[in-house]
């Protein structure tokens, strides 16, 4: 029986490198929990269970710290409490019926989530939703790119122990899930598209209030960074927390805002445009340092560049059908496809094999959470037990998705 | 009986006084008062306040306005099961809490609410405060070992490290104010609460603005410190929710953690009751020296009753302002008792002013002192509680190392240096 149980690397080697770069071997990151526990008071390490009924785990996601006074010398992520088995039933599903289903994975983001999917089998029909759908697509799904990082943010905060903030973007949130409710019914799990198109055309008034939510937001947005961004404790607490490199970040497949704070600039709605974002005219706002900070100001900056490509959308949705010719039962050819999409979190993918019937033979779902996640162990290495905290909600993972 | 009434025409404080039985008197008062403002109106006004800040309305229900929502909360936690956890050290468990809520209550006894008003005045009264105060974290560190839990154990020993920590830039900032007591013609200072407070009122100047800035930069100091030593945000790292779920009480529940709240905010008051007199005259009106005149007097010794005259107005405007609805119906009339209650007290409070404005010797004229000093005392106290939520609603929180870094390389060489300097233009002024 060893001396006390060990996660992946020795913890000799980690102790003078609080943030090593190189990438852990995480194939043998395992912690050995059918050790009895040993008396801890006595010894130097503790082995702290966070989660999966935490407050800052954002659901239930197991953290197991493996800690050295307060300073973090290993974790491990412990996932499947929110498992679902999502892609299973995709593939006992049509592909009409298993489109709400995907509304499910991040809950945060479901016109994302819709928009992919949709895209991806839209893909593999080899037909394309009509212009008119497509604006109808960014603006929504632009859009619920804000919710999604306000809800980040208000939640990131309260991780650091700012209270206020939740609220506030809880407040203006409410406006972006009005429209929603307006235009779909739903707030949270919108199924907003379908395949080949949209269902509803936009209400009277559509444009108008996506209008005065662009009026709206931006001194909104102002004041989220009044609070945050030149705070002191704030600037503390995050700078220099969760340093990962850009190399590191594609090592491990991070993607999204974590992938661009470090500095690279890969955004699929510029790199592999989908929908029709190629129309618009945005920017990539990178980071430098790649850390916690880095991440909460490229996440800022990117909410001002969905506003830009809102506000260009809105200006010039044109008119014609939303539905494109989609026959009644959806039956692509055999054929795989792996189609994906920049949500809010990072590249969603969805790979599908059909094998010509009317359901698919495998459904795959590359979510951007879950393989963001794994960079946790690098990032919080030699960090405290509060950086872990920081750090997790830097990731702005929503369980739904990572457990699928 | 004599030894009721032999007291009432003293100007000392009962402890110096020796009459035992009006101590006990006070002490019933204070206790009382203080258990009952934690639980009720600090509680109730810190949801409120908080609430506002995040664009919340806060408790609306139980009561007009959540006024009675702490009464139901105090009810609710005292009908909850009391839970031990089987590992727990079931008698440490049980005395944590107590000691915690023992020492917060202690240092009440030689708080000056007035010249005359407190239990007793100590001749070393300030170096009682903070040590008995200091006592507070020894119920926080038996909770977190008793609770034999990991979370609990790390709330403990940061809270322990913090508040040793702060104790030290604390003191030293304490030390500067009471330099500044013995600027006098004896050159003796002193320890007493009372006497400091004298102190101030003989060279006619609030320590705060003594030798400015060093009286400010000695408050300020001890404004911060007194933050981190009751664990309040932004450090409140040993309850830190995200990180600890609850830190050091994680493991209780019901009554006993109760008390450990009740342990919490009696000491954020006591702890500003320092402040307060150490650096805020205590329990003096402002500018005592320049308006001092009896007509002056007299306009101060209206502000009690004022005051609770505004907030029979608040009440009475909410009152009206109730919507109309049948379901408001019995919230609006409680409210307006509330507010007609309010406005009795205050009717008392003017008719005592009015009473009691020849300054001579009737209990009448006793009265009306007391009560003046007993509302600028606890002003000035309201409002480093509401600077407290304030904070608590603002900032972030500070991570260990930083929380530490603050307080050995940044508030103690400050304090240090205020303390030499406080020292040295004492000796050449």
């Amino acid at each position: 029986m060893s001396d006390a149980p060990m996660i992946g690397k020795k913890t000799t080697d980690t102790k003078d490198t609080p943030l090593p770069n190189a990438v852990p071997d995480l194939a043998t990151s395992h912690l050995d929990l059918e050790t009895p526990d040993k008396p801890y008071l006595d010894s130097n390490e503790l082995i702290l269970n966070m989660g999966p009924q935490h407050p800052a785990t954002h659901g239930v996601l197991r953290v197991i710290l493996k800690l050295d006074g307060e300073k973090v010398m290993g974790t491990e992520c412990v996932i499947g409490y929110l498992h679902r088995g999502v892609e299973k039933i995709g593939e006992n599903r049509t592909y009409t019926m298993f489109n709400p289903y995907v509304d499910r994975m991040d809950y945060c983001a479901a016109v994302s989530n819709g928009l992919g999917y949709c895209e991806a089998v839209e893909k593999l029909l080899n037909i394309e939703a009509p212009e008119r759908a497509q604006y109808i697509r960014v603006i929504l799904t632009e859009l619920q790119r804000l919710a999604s990082h306000q809800l980040w943010l208000g939640t990131h905060a309260l991780d650091i122990g700012a209270m206020t903030p939740l609220f506030y973007t809880f407040r203006d949130r409410e406006e972006i899930l009005k429209i929603f409710e307006k235009y779909c019914g739903a707030r949270l799990t919108t199924h907003a598209f379908r395949i080949g198109g949209c269902q509803y055309e936009i209400y009277a008034g559509f444009e108008k209030d996506v209008k005065n939510f662009l009026a709206f937001f931006p001194p909104k947005l102002d004041e989220y960074e009044a609070l945050l961004t030149g705070n002191r404790i704030w600037i503390e607490r995050t700078k220099n927390v969760g340093v990962i490199s850009g190399k590191d970040c594609i090592a491990l497949g991070v993607t999204g805002p974590v992938l661009r704070a470090s500095g690279v600039k890969w955004d699929i709605r510029k790199a592999v445009p989908y929908a029709n974002y190629s129309k618009f005219d945005f920017e990539i706002p990178v980071g430098t340092n790649g850390d916690t900070y880095d991440r909460y100001l490229v996440r800022i900056a990117e909410m001002r560049q969905s506003l830009r490509i809102v506000e260009q959308a809105v200006n010039g949705i044109p008119e014609g059908p939303i539905m494109a010719k989609v026959p009644k039962v959806i039956k692509p050819a055999v054929g795989e496809i792996y189609h994906s999409i920049e949500a809010p979190k990072g590249e969603l993918g969805y790979f599908i094999v059909s094998d010509g019937s009317t359901q698919p033979y495998r459904m795959r779902v590359r979510p951007p959470s879950f393989v963001n996640l794994q960079a946790l162990d690098v990032m919080v290495r030699g960090a405290l037990v509060a950086d872990v905290v920081a750090v997790i909600g830097t990731f702005d993972i929503v369980l739904g998705e990572v457990d699928r | 009986m004599n030894a009721l009434t032999s007291y009432l025409g003293s100007k000392v404080t009962p402890g110096q006084a020796g009459n035992q039985l009006w101590a006990l008197i006070y002490v019933f008062i204070i206790f009382a008062g203080v258990a009952l403002t934690v639980m009720w109106l600090i509680n109730w006004v810190e949801r409120k306040a908080l609430a506002h800040f995040q664009v919340r309305l806060g408790p609306m229900r139980v009561g007009p306005h959540g006024l009675l929502q702490p009464f139901a909360d105090a009810l609710k936690l005292m009908l909850k099961e009391d839970i031990i956890p089987d590992e727990a050290d079931a008698l440490v468990f049980w005395v944590a809490p107590v000691i915690g809520l023992l020492a917060a209550f202690t240092v009440y006894t030689v708080i000056p609410f007035g010249p005359s008003q407190a239990v007793s005045d100590m001749n070393i009264g300030i170096l009682f405060m903070l040590g008995v105060s200091s006592l507070g974290v020894l119920g926080i560190v038996t909770a977190g070992w008793a609770s034999n839990s990991h979370y609990p154990l790390i709330g403990a020993l940061r809270s322990s490290a913090q508040m040793v920590s702060y104790e030290v830039a604390m003191g030293l900032a304490v030390v500067s104010a009471i330099l500044m007591t013995s600027l006098n013609a004896q050159g003796s200072g002193t320890l007493s609460m009372i006497g400091i407070v004298r102190a101030q009122q003989e060279q006619h100047v609030w320590f705060l603005f003594k030798f400015f800035p060093l009286g400010l930069i000695a408050f300020v100091i001890f404004a911060i410190a007194m933050v981190a030593e009751t664990n309040r945000a932004p450090f409140d790292l040993p309850e830190a929710e995200s990180e600890l779920t609850a830190g050091f009480h994680t493991e209780y529940s019901g009554l006993r953690w109760s008390l450990f709240m009740l342990a919490e905010y009696a000491a954020m008051m006591a702890v500003s009751a320092i402040a307060v007199t150490l650096w805020l005259g205590g329990w003096m009106h402002p500018f005592p020296n320049f308006l001092s005149s009896p007509a002056w007097e007299f306009i101060f010794s209206l502000f009690p009753g004022l005051s609770f005259a505004g907030f029979a107005a608040i009440a009475f405007i909410g009152a009206v302002r109730m919507p109309s609805q049948a379901f408001f119906r019995i919230q609006r009339a409680g409210l307006a008792v509330f507010a007609a209650l309010l406005g009795l007290i205050a009717l008392l409070l003017l008719a005592i002013a009015v009473a009691g404005r020849a300054n001579d010797a009737s209990i009448a004229s006793r009265f009306r002192e007391g009560i003046d000093y007993v509302y600028w005392f606890l002003l000035k106290i309201a409002v480093f509680m509401y600077l407290f939520i304030w904070y608590r609603a603002t900032w972030p929180r500070y991570r260990f190392d930083q929380l530490m870094k603050v307080g050995w390389k940044v508030m103690l060489p400050i304090s240090l240096g205020v303390l030499i300097l406080t020292a040295i233009v004492g000796v050449i002024f």
